[in-house]
């Protein structure tokens, strides 16, 4: 392996956005038939790094090196001309275009005098897919597909090109179980096929399940490169955070009080259907499921975003009318959203004015708004939240991932809510806010909050909550108590393992029986947060 | 149109919708063509046909070169001023002496293009606003135009009998005008379907971040769509000087919203990505036609604007609403057969 | 330094402390102040005729209908929204005008009514951008023409004079003791009154949210499509009155009044340094924008510049509003990488 170079390397790169360093003195090295992991908290530099071998941005310092010569990418096309193809985060399609049209933008099949040969694309469109083993429509227009689906035509789109380096930018972040095994399964075919390949992973069992060598950022620093094979992954973990954690789950006791959320029979056409619980004060409960199974759609529901079409909501003693995020609020409902760039946070908005948004009411003085109770309040939550900013005045966009979360919870837990809906709390942001942040649920739900939490982090939804409700497929399907809460009956229900009878209602007699066919499914399966048994080299020489 | 055999049903869904805007518009000619007809007979006289189609010809060409600018999620505004500036500059230009017909048409192109390229530099090198940019550069090309004419205007008269009859002659009975239109866009309208740097100007209207790490050249595309949409702008300046003979400074002034209004009655998306240059050209013939019934069927003339600031709005109220619903259709098609 | 700030705050990762922005201090508004003060100044020494009462009064008065729409427009364009029908319905209140003055209505029946049509035509706006989720840009577009062909239907080509004295004194005279004519003295209060909103209420608050983060503003429990119709509503009402301005202002009501009326609006904001794109800018720059538009008018046409020339500077001032910053920015960016390629501040 030693003997020629690596297909594509970084030397001691640099790159700064304005005052931000996001990368120094990075290398890296990418070899055929290897496939490296990229591990680093949010903000190590790892995006920063994806586009610099993909030609998005180019280095300040240092160079990129395409089998040991080094080169210039002058933008995306020249990367790809090298054979550079990469996976975003997220998917990168033309809403417009066919599903053929997208994979092969500017490298349609031609006929005579380079027209696009329409029946080649689409025959080729149909082997990619039949090699994904996936059935799409080639002419369907990209818009209206599922997050999971634009993946599968990300991937397409990559694999389409015969790169010799594919870069995957947490690829699995909107997959479930089988959509992660289909994924791997074709990324290690394709390292078979020698083709370097570089992943990057927020959950370190894809890591150490799919890797062989793996490469750490810290603060955008190099910090290692080192084989997986014998190391842990506290190791990994340590490496990454620079310092040893503290205790994860500072769950607290508490008492549990009344019911503050009642939600019944509430349904959205072809999105969940009949999906009934309550949150009493004083709770977390966590609402567990893949992503798709309608979880963030409930919560959206619930909080006014979208109607529903039957079911109601009730929010102490008050009946939701549905459609209205204002009432909701008024009657006592905070909502975290998922997306933080998108929703839940006004990226060009100072940290003040974001913090306030949600209760201009009550910062006027008179008709007018009060600068001086505006950042006062403001100010009052960044202590109290340990928020770490330049002023109060500069936007929150240049804040790290950790700390707008932060904003965006100070924005919610200063309209004094009663019921606290948190969608992936700690998504994207750094290990030691996310300790931080779940000491923080743990204390509001201490003072008699109630919080219902969304995640798809099964160590958080095990370690936070006190019940977790578990969808699949737009439909409730377990309501299971903390102490019998395990990974196993956790991803059974998830997965759709647990017969209907067992669970319907807030049984949980039927849970055992669940629990031991849930082990089979995890193997199967190698779903989210499940650690897969290593039978790999085996069921790859099944696929390919 | 491209024909291709629907081989499968996800196709001929798909390319329902895709023409179903250009159907309904053909649809909705139809039935005027037929009202009219029916209520005035001289309505379908050759003659008539003849005025519809001579008429709609400078839109539908600026429709043409509006529709790849607006497909790149885009806007040119300044088209109206550019027909306006090369009508009176080809005028003068031919005035007094007997130019060839091609090299007045180079040279309107030629200054169409420069219109074009200022514009295209603007935004796409410096990434501003493409409505301030082409309604700034609509002032000031109008601002040029009315200076330079000073009041005065070009006759008749004093162009060359050659252009005349391109604006007025016909080959086989066909006005030269519309052959000219549909050849622009028969041949516009083919490269942006049949080949690859065609649909980047569709990829970068759906989605312009995506076009940019697909390795699209963004700038060069948008730059030449502006240029096209100048060029055709010159072509029809020129036209319009041959067509009508007398030109005065604000010959097709307020014409860029109307070109606009046929784009979009035409099917093409304003947010970009969508839409056909077939759609944008009978779009200007459904506009055109409307004004000829008004005149045929005696209705007061100035409703023309009204209704066809109305039939704009009916046009991308239904587009929406049948989007919602396709929508709604979707999700709860996805609730049959499982997320 | 931020005193608020918690002391121990930046000691698990060093605060990345950015030197002040320049920009902070040349933002475009504060730019457009300066150039219309030197243009004032340069107007009043190099033209004997600029700095005289009488003249002045004119200038403002020649600009009432483009300030008195600018306002709306602002707070439209700083939401993400733009509205270019407000020229026509100026010119469909101005038809009306004439045609029930023509009808024998009275001037105190005929006011009322026109501000009502605006109203209705604003809401046909809002509501076909709040409910249908249309682009304002294509709807307004759409309005734009459909309401400059119902003032044709209503006058046809015919002009409506003589209109009582009184009511046109009040669009043209000025207030007594000040060269300030009645309809700028009313933008003058309607301007502070959206200076107030804009930039010290929670509705101000709300329309920078929604321009800049439209779904974040809805997600935060701000009525997003209420405050979108409310202003599209303003939008038409304050149009329509300045239909009535214009009217007797020229003793004229004319269907083609005020044609193209909503550029020079545009331009005066955007000049004004408001971000087309939404979230960004302040009223101050836009009545600086406006006031500069209006200067410079008067200035060229009292050297008898032709009036053509006044559009092309109209034009450039609209293009270098935009340019400007653009190149600013690319000039900064550069300097800091000098090959770097896009900025954006990515993990």
């Amino acid at each position: 392996m030693s003997e020629s170079p690596p297909i594509l390397a970084l030397k001691d790169v640099c790159k700064a956005f304005g005052a931000v360093r996001a990368l120094q003195d990075v290398s890296l090295e990418l070899w055929g038939g290897e496939i490296h992991a990229l591990a680093g908290e949010n903000g190590a530099g790892k995006s920063t790094l994806v586009k610099t071998l993909a030609g998005v941005h180019r280095p300040d310092e240092g160079q990129v090196l395409l089998d040991g010569r080094p080169v210039e990418f002058h933008g995306p096309g020249d990367a790809q001309q090298a054979g550079v193809a990469v996976i975003y985060q997220e998917p990168t399609l033309f809403p417009d275009l066919s599903v053929a049209e997208n994979i092969f933008m500017g490298r349609q099949p031609r006929s005579k005098f380079g027209r696009i040969d329409r029946g080649a694309l689409r025959a080729e469109t149909a082997k990619l897919f039949e090699r994904l083993g996936v059935a799409l429509d080639p002419d369907r227009p990209a818009r209206g597909l599922s997050i999971a689906d634009q993946q599968i035509v990300e991937i397409a789109k990559a694999i389409s090109r015969d790169a010799r380096v594919l870069i995957m930018d947490e690829p699995t972040a909107a997959l479930s179980g089988n959509e992660v095994a289909r994924l791997f399964t074709v990324a290690r075919t394709l390292q078979d096929q020698g083709c370097a390949l570089l992943f990057i992973s927020h959950r370190l069992e894809e890591i150490f399940d799919l890797c062989q060598r793996v490469t750490t950022l810290r603060d955008g620093r190099y910090i290692s490169t080192e084989l997986l094979d014998g190391l842990t992954a506290d190791d990994l973990v340590q490496r990454m955070v620079g310092r040893e954690l503290d205790t994860l789950y500072p769950k607290q006791e508490t008492t549990i009080g009344a019911p503050v959320l009642k939600v019944s029979r509430l349904t959205r056409e072809g999105v969940f259907t009949d999906v009934s619980f309550e949150v009493r004060s004083g709770e977390i409960v966590a609402l567990a499921g893949l992503v798709g199974a309608g979880r963030s759609e409930v919560a959206r529901a619930i909080f006014g975003i979208d109607r529903y079409d039957a079911g109601s909501v009730e929010v102490g003693t008050v009946e939701l009318s549905g459609g209205s995020p204002t009432t909701a609020m008024s009657a006592g409902l905070a909502l975290v959203p998922e997306d933080r760039r998108q929703q839940g946070l006004v990226m060009e908005g100072s940290i003040e004015r974001n913090i306030g948004l949600t209760q201009l009411r009550s910062l006027r003085r008179g008709p007018v708004i009060s600068r001086k109770v505006e950042r006062d309040r403001a100010a009052d939550w960044a202590i109290r939240l340990q928020l770490k900013y330049g002023r109060l005045s500069d936007v929150v966009g240049v804040l790290s991932g950790g700390n707008q979360q932060k904003v965006v919870l100070a924005k919610w837990l200063s309209t004094e809510p009663s019921v606290l809906i948190i969608d992936e709390p700690t998504r994207g942001i750094d290990v030691g806010t996310k300790s931080e942040v779940h000491r923080l649920l743990s204390e509001l739900a201490g003072q008699g909050l109630a919080v219902l939490m969304i995640s798809s982090d099964l160590p958080e939804v095990l370690g936070m909550a006190d019940r977790v409700l578990v969808m699949h497929e737009g439909r409730l399907t377990a309501e299971i108590p903390r102490d019998e809460a395990t990974e196993e009956t956790v991803m059974a229900a998830a997965t759709g393992q647990t017969r209907q009878e067992d669970v319907s209602g807030r049984a949980s007699s039927g849970q055992r029986s669940a629990g031991s066919e849930a082990t089979e499914v995890t193997k199967e399966d190698g779903a989210l947060g499940a650690r897969e048994p290593r039978s790999r080299q085996r069921a790859q020489g099944g696929r390919a | 149109m491209a024909a291709i055999t629907a081989d499968t049903g996800g196709r001929r869904f798909v390319d329902t919708v895709l023409r179903a805007r250009e159907l309904s518009i053909l649809a909705a000619l139809i039935v005027l063509v037929a009202v009219t007809t029916a209520v005035n007979s001289s309505f379908l006289s050759t003659q008539g046909v003849k005025d519809i189609f001579l008429n709609a010809s400078i839109l539908a060409l600026l429709a043409v070169g509006q529709t790849m600018v607006v497909v790149t999620r885009n806007i040119d505004l300044s088209v109206g001023s550019v027909v306006g500036l090369v009508a009176f500059a080809s005028g003068k230009f031919v005035a007094g002496h007997d130019r060839n017909v091609l090299l007045v048409l180079v040279v309107g192109m030629l200054i169409g293009a420069v219109c074009g390229l200022v514009n295209g530099v603007l935004v796409s090198f410096f990434k501003v606003p493409a409505l301030v940019v082409t309604l700034g550069t609509l002032y000031v090309i109008q601002g040029l135009d009315y200076y330079w004419a000073h009041g005065q205007q070009i006759n008749a008269a004093d162009v060359p009998a050659s252009l005349l009859d391109l604006g007025n002659g016909s080959v086989l009975g066909i006005p030269y005008l519309p052959l000219i239109t549909v050849v622009v866009m028969v041949a516009v309208g083919y490269y942006l379907r049949a080949y690859p740097s065609g649909r980047e100007f569709y990829a970068i209207g759906s989605n312009p971040d995506a076009a940019r790490l697909a390795g699209i050249a963004i700038r060069k595309r948008i730059l030449t769509a502006y240029v096209v949409s100048g060029v055709l702008a010159g072509l029809a300046g020129v036209l319009w000087l041959a067509r009508f003979g007398t030109v005065v400074a604000d010959a097709a002034h307020g014409w860029e919203l109307k070109v606009v209004s046929a784009v979009v009655v035409g099917g093409v998306a304003i947010v970009g990505g969508l839409g056909s240059v077939y759609g944008a050209a009978l779009g200007a013939l459904l506009l055109t036609t409307i004004g000829s019934v008004l005149v045929v069927l005696k209705v007061n003339s100035f409703w023309q604007d009204a209704i066809a600031g109305a039939l704009l709005l009916l046009a991308i109220s239904v587009d929406r609403l049948l989007a919602l619903r396709v929508t709604r259709a979707l999700r709860k098609r996805n609730a049959r057969h499982g997320a | 330094m931020a005193p608020e700030a918690p002391a121990k705050a930046s000691a698990v990762r060093p605060r990345v402390e950015a030197p002040r922005p320049l920009t902070r201090f040349v933002r475009w508004d504060v730019i457009v102040t300066a150039l219309l003060i030197v243009v004032f100044l340069g107007g009043a020494f190099g033209t004997s005729d600029f700095a005289t009462s009488d003249n002045l009064s004119f200038a403002l008065d020649d600009l009432s209908e483009i300030a008195l729409i600018a306002l709306p427009m602002t707070l439209l364009v700083v939401a993400a929204e733009v509205d270019l029908s407000v020229a026509s319905i100026l010119g469909l209140c101005s038809a009306l005008f004439g045609a029930l003055w023509d009808a024998g209505w009275a001037i105190q029946m005929i006011i009322p009514f026109i501000l009502v049509v605006g109203v209705v035509a604003g809401l046909i706006n809002g509501l076909l951008v709040t409910r249908l989720g249309l682009p304002s840009l294509a709807v307004t577009i759409g309005t734009m023409t459909l309401y400059r062909g119902l003032a044709y239907v209503v006058l046809g080509t015919k002009a409506v004079a003589e209109f009582p004295q009184n009511y046109a004194d009040l669009a043209t005279k000025t207030v007594p003791g000040t060269p300030i004519p009645y309809p700028f003295a009313l933008f003058i209060l309607l301007a502070i009154v959206t200076a107030i909103v804009l930039h010290a209420t929670g509705l101000g608050r709300s329309l920078f949210a929604i321009g800049a983060q439209e779904e974040a503003a809805f997600f935060a429990g701000i009525r997003v499509k209420r405050i979108k119709l409310l202003l599209f509503v303003v939008s038409g009402l304050v149009s329509a009155f300045a239909g009535a301005v214009y009217t007797l202002r020229y003793g004229s009501a004319r269907a083609d009044n005020g044609l193209g009326l909503e550029l020079a609006v545009i331009a005066s904001v955007l000049l004004g340094g408001v971000d087309f794109d939404g979230g960004k800018g302040t009223l101050g720059g836009v009545i600086a924008g406006v006031l500069l538009i209006g200067l410079l008018r008067n200035l060229l046409m009292l050297r008898d510049v032709a009036t053509e020339i006044q559009s092309i500077v109209t034009g450039l001032l609209l293009i270098v509003s935009v340019l400007t910053p653009r190149i600013a920015a690319l000039v900064r960016q550069a300097r800091r990488h000098p090959r770097g390629a896009t900025p954006s501040a990515s993990s």
